[in-house]
């Protein structure tokens, strides 16, 4: 990525973004819902958004789906 | 706790099994608190192990980290028990609260560290930070004057301190929560109406296209 995407995508904002709030609340949901391979960005496109664009939240989420994965080693 | 015990009826046995054995008493509440824990703590350290290459943290301390996670974690488990509504398994529902506690511990650990500096306005940064090749200055040189005119003249003075600390200074959002006493979504929040903000300038200007995404 050059600095010029970098920029753009850093600039973007998503009107459907639900902020972090209501991501943190639904975090435990969606995560299990991306788990099993259901279509979670879908069912719940506000949150897809927030966690593209919110580092920290995505971070959350990463490490959730981590521990749910680590279940089944 | 009848209520509760109601509503995640429909779950899968364990899941319905755990919120009863912690909110009774005696031994089967100690044996199902000391599972929890063990379990607290395996996640803890899984997610910590996860982020310790990118964080200034050794071993000891990361091991240190992950043990006070968990164990905060449980106590807000305990706490919040009658809120868990059986909309996932209650392991995934607990993990949810490790990790917030990781990122929380995390957030504090840079708070303290000496070399986070919030307000330095170091302009010279900012072709690094959205990675712009030095050797081509002269393409996105007026770019970035325009960008760091914005952030001077549009945005209030909360959004210029919180965009020069993230954007400027690589001060993690959760560190930033403790500086400013305030929290991660209202920081966000305020991010985002500046990045929004900076967009429609540059836009106007005629360096970007002013495409923001969603409908409304």
């Amino acid at each position: 990525m050059n600095g010029w995407s970098a920029l753009d995508r850093f600039l973007r904002t998503a009107q459907s973004d639900v902020g972090c709030a209501e991501a943190m609340q639904m975090l435990h949901i969606y995560a299990e819902l991306t788990a099993a391979g259901a279509p979670a960005e879908q069912r719940y496109p506000g949150i897809a958004a927030h966690l593209r664009a919110c580092g920290p939240c995505g971070e959350d989420f990463q490490g959730l789906l981590a521990a749910l994965h680590s279940e089944k080693d | 706790m009848t209520e509760h015990i109601a509503v995640a009826a429909g779950l899968d046995a364990e899941s319905a099994d755990w919120p009863r054995a912690l909110a009774c008493t005696g031994p089967r509440r100690e044996e199902a608190l000391a599972r929890l824990h063990e379990m607290l703590v395996r996640v803890a350290r899984g997610e910590v192990a996860r982020r310790g290459p990118r964080l200034r943290l050794t071993g000891p301390e990361l091991d240190d980290l992950a043990y006070q996670a968990a164990a905060d974690a449980l106590v807000a488990i305990i706490s919040k028990l009658g809120q868990f509504r059986g909309e996932s398994r209650f392991t995934t529902w607990t993990y949810k609260f490790v990790i917030f506690e990781v990122s929380a511990k995390i957030g504090r650990h840079f708070w303290r560290h000496p070399d986070v500096r919030l307000d330095a306005e170091d302009w010279e940064r900012l072709p690094d930070r959205f990675g712009f090749d030095p050797a081509q200055e002269a393409e996105w040189r007026d770019l970035l004057a325009a960008l760091q005119r914005a952030v001077t003249e549009e945005l209030t003075a909360r959004q210029r301190r919180i965009f020069v600390a993230i954007v400027l200074n690589n001060v993690p959002l959760d560190t930033l929560v403790i500086e400013l006493g305030s929290s991660r979504n209202a920081i966000y929040k305020t991010l985002f109406d500046a990045r929004r903000k900076l967009r429609a300038v540059l836009a106007a200007d005629g360096y970007i296209d002013n495409d923001c995404m969603g409908s409304s």
